[in-house]
């Protein structure tokens, strides 16, 4: 028998709300299924179970707000002896909350994280609705017969932000190192690629960058990985937080697990998904809790340089500015390329500005000599 | 298809890799990306939706071309057409 508990969601989080049950009691549970969702300052994150089982008993109704750490249901290995039968007739009498399966997940609404923000502000079930696609922030506001929409301030993202930040400034020492790169090779490769493929296997430039710093936080295990308990844990595994910028304001970062392993055409997919799913309030569990390096990408903007802040517990922070074509000299000569400006921010209780130099260098290398895809 | 059912669906394509941007509320003869937070990984998850609904190839020489609304749907419309003629 095993606890399966209100998980942590990132450093910040101290509390969820379990909003939604998607298995019953009784129901079988097989390792990285949704089985809840839990409300948090940073929108709705569909939880997964960590093991193969059977839903022994649900603990905590949904509405409930609890502490990281407080057990939500019971979980009975395979294998494992059935419990006392007064469960068993509990389950029997009770009425199932949701098929077994992913038919409850198919059924019930998304809400865009604005619209989850609009809906607690006014007192509207957002997930009741009836329509088709997510939630919007029009739909709650017509649902609550309220006025046209207004700029809705992120009041609980924003100061979960405001923490963790203040924390990574106030414990972190952090030291930054910038350098330019040439992205003129990677991105003729990337036109060639492109120009030969449909939309859905075309790649960005944002997949090469993020595919580079992962590959060099894998070489480098002081920038990947977390400060625990006053000592550095490096991970083996490279989940890339992707920090992200949603409508209407905040920033959440989940991971992209395996970033530095998988092909880059598969990597793309990944990457369009996490980001789709960051901004219709559809995230998972382990992308929030996992990420072991941060990758920041503020090219949108035509900004050309950002330093950023390590999100505690992580140890290092990569940011990308725009690419933008710039005089270089090649040869001798100044001729004009497409150049990135590449920042790091790392944990000088982990690592020093040698090593960071060397990181850097290396993420400089994997993008002016690209892979293939 | 018509105009009026392409519209309708890239309509409801933005709506759902931007839900909170009301695309109904939208300028259709102005830059999608001047009106919206809409950056090139939103860009990238548009165009595979519209590929995959209509089947139509889209060269990336063409993105230009889907950057508002009516042109977005213009340029689907002689797409479509140019298939079934073709």
């Amino acid at each position: 028998m095993s606890e399966f508990r209100m998980p942590s969601l990132g450093a910040d989080m101290e509390a969820g709300t379990l909003t939604r049950w998607l298995v019953g009691e009784g129901d079988t549970v097989h390792r990285g299924d949704i089985i809840a969702v839990v409300e948090t300052v940073k929108g709705a994150i569909d939880v997964e179970v960590f093991e193969d089982g059977r839903v022994e008993k649900l603990l905590v109704e949904p509405g409930t707000e609890v502490p990281v750490g407080t057990p939500l249901a019971r979980i009975r290995s395979e294998g494992e002896p059935a419990a006392a039968p007064a469960v068993q007739e509990t389950q029997a009498a009770r009425p199932r909350a949701a098929a077994p399966g992913g038919a409850a997940v198919a059924t019930r609404r998304r809400v865009s994280p604005a619209a989850r923000r609009r809906a607690r502000e006014l007192g509207v079930d957002a997930e009741a609705l009836e329509g088709e696609g997510p939630v919007t922030v029009a739909d709650v506001e017509r649902a609550a017969g309220s006025g046209p929409a207004r700029a809705v301030p992120p009041g609980g993202m924003r100061a979960a932000i405001a923490a963790a930040m203040s924390r990574s400034k106030r414990e972190i020492p952090h030291y930054y190192l910038q350098t330019s790169v040439d992205m003129g090779a990677a991105l003729e490769r990337l036109a060639a690629w492109n120009a030969e493929r449909p939309v859905p296997e075309r790649l960005l430039p944002a997949v090469l960058l993020l595919r580079a710093a992962a590959r060099a936080a894998a070489r480098y295990p002081e920038m990947n990985g977390w400060y625990r308990d006053g000592a550095h844990a490096p991970s083996a595994a490279v989940h890339a937080g992707m920090a992200t910028a949603l409508r209407g304001g905040g920033l959440v970062a989940p991971a992209l697990h395996d970033a530095d392993g998988r092909p880059l055409p598969e990597l793309m997919r990944a990457l369009a998904d996490l980001v789709s799913r960051a901004r219709t309030g559809r995230l998972r569990s382990s992308e929030m809790a996992d990420p072991t390096i941060t990758v920041t990408s503020l090219g949108e903007q035509g900004v050309e340089s950002v330093l950023p802040v390590i999100f505690p517990p992580q140890v290092a922070i990569v940011g990308f500015g725009s690419i933008v074509e710039r005089p270089w000299v090649v040869a001798g000569k100044v001729v004009p390329r497409p150049v990135v400006r590449v920042s790091l921010a790392a944990d000088h209780r982990v690592s020093d500005g040698h090593r960071g130099a060397r990181f850097l260098a290396g993420i400089g290398r994997l993008l002016e000599n690209p892979e293939e895809p | 298809m018509n105009q009026e059912s392409l519209r309708k669906l890239v309509l409801e394509t933005l709506g759902r890799i931007a839900p909170d941007a009301d695309p109904a509320a939208l300028d259709p003869a102005v830059n999608v990306r001047d009106q919206i937070d809409f950056d090139s990984m939103d860009f990238y998850n548009f165009a595979v939706a519209l590929h995959e609904k209509l089947g139509v190839e889209i060269p990336e020489s063409d993105y230009p071309r889907l950057s508002s609304i009516d042109g977005c749907v213009r340029y689907l419309q002689e797409k479509i057409d140019g298939r079934v003629a073709g």
